[in-house]
């Protein structure tokens, strides 16, 4: 029983340090980019949604994975 | 603790109704009336309601014309993308207004809400990653033809055409998955939060974590809508190779 909940944690837990380590980096490189050139910042924003969208999903995946264990 | 899946609360000749279902229904008459009030008495000169809405519409046009980088296929896909961003929307927004969760009945010992965000249901997000997967094909095949479009997934011209064409195919399917997961995931997780917040500390405290929500839900919505137009503009795009 508490090996579950450990196992759950894990789940979670590591796929929030890669989702997170992720879309740090989109991030920080939107920034620099929008600081090397203002005028793109519309055009950046989208694509910076889209890249955090497609690595948000992972940690997502988890997160449903990890509440359908515990609900078990 | 917040149910994974939606809960049955009564039938219909037989057809079960869920708790979410009913929410989304809500969610249907809400934006059906208020689209009818918005565009009563249209006006060359804008002013209240028509004016807002024109004015959502517009930005979200410019944000879908950049993605597109035409007018045309704009014009053509923008309703059907910006319906999925007002729906999505106003589901999730719906889910924070006070009652939803907490307002229900007991059936055999376990507590039942009579109202659940429509978005916090594996089945409203797998119906609306279905629709976009599904249009996303038929604007493939519209763009291109059955012959040009059908080639991206089954191409027999070399070995490793062909493989590449089997990872396609498989990433239409991935891409049902990510979509209903992603929003199901994000809008379950911020009411489970919610839940375990309000528990540990009824006041005050829990009201950052509804500005999160309210953030969240429209994020989630704008990325639905533009994934959607994205695809879209990739299936609609023939292959450069």
């Amino acid at each position: 029983m508490e090996l579950k909940f450990i196992g759950i944690g894990l789940a979670i837990g590591l796929a929030a340090i890669g989702a997170g380590l992720g879309i740090g980096k989109i991030v920080a490189q939107t920034i620099e980019s929008t600081g090397r050139n203002p005028e793109a910042q519309g055009k950046l924003f989208s694509m910076m949604i889209l890249g955090v969208a497609f690595t948000e999903a992972l940690a997502i995946f988890a997160l449903v994975l990890s509440f359908m264990m515990i609900s078990k | 603790m917040v149910s994974v899946s939606a809960e049955h609360i009564f039938s219909v000749f037989n057809m079960p109704v869920t708790n979410s279902m009913l929410t989304a229904w809500m969610v249907v008459i809400l934006l059906s009336v208020v689209s009818y009030f918005a565009t009563r008495k249209m006006k060359i000169v804008p002013t209240g309601m028509q004016n807002f809405f024109e004015m959502a519409i517009e930005e979200l046009f410019k944000i879908v014309e950049s993605v597109f980088g035409n007018r045309e296929q704009t014009l053509k896909y923008f309703p059907f993308a910006v319906t999925f961003f007002f729906f999505i929307l106003t589901a999730n927004w719906m889910g924070l207004l006070p009652g939803f969760g907490s307002i229900g009945f007991y059936e055999e010992g376990v507590f039942v809400p009579i109202f659940r965000s429509a978005t916090a249901d594996l089945n409203t997000t797998l119906a609306f990653a279905m629709i976009s997967v599904i249009m996303i094909q038929v604007a493939g095949i519209m763009a291109l033809g059955v012959r040009k479009y059908g080639k991206k997934f089954i191409n027999f011209s070399s070995p490793l055409n062909f493989l590449v064409g089997l990872l396609e195919l498989m990433s239409e399917f991935a891409k049902i998955i990510s979509f209903s997961f992603r929003l199901f995931g994000s809008v379950f997780a911020g009411e489970v939060l919610l839940v375990v917040i309000s528990g540990l500390v009824p006041y005050i405290v829990p009201l950052p974590f509804l500005g999160l929500e309210l953030f969240i839900g429209a994020i989630q919505a704008f990325v639905f809508m533009l994934l959607t137009v994205a695809f879209i503009k990739i299936a609609t795009t023939e292959m450069a190779h």
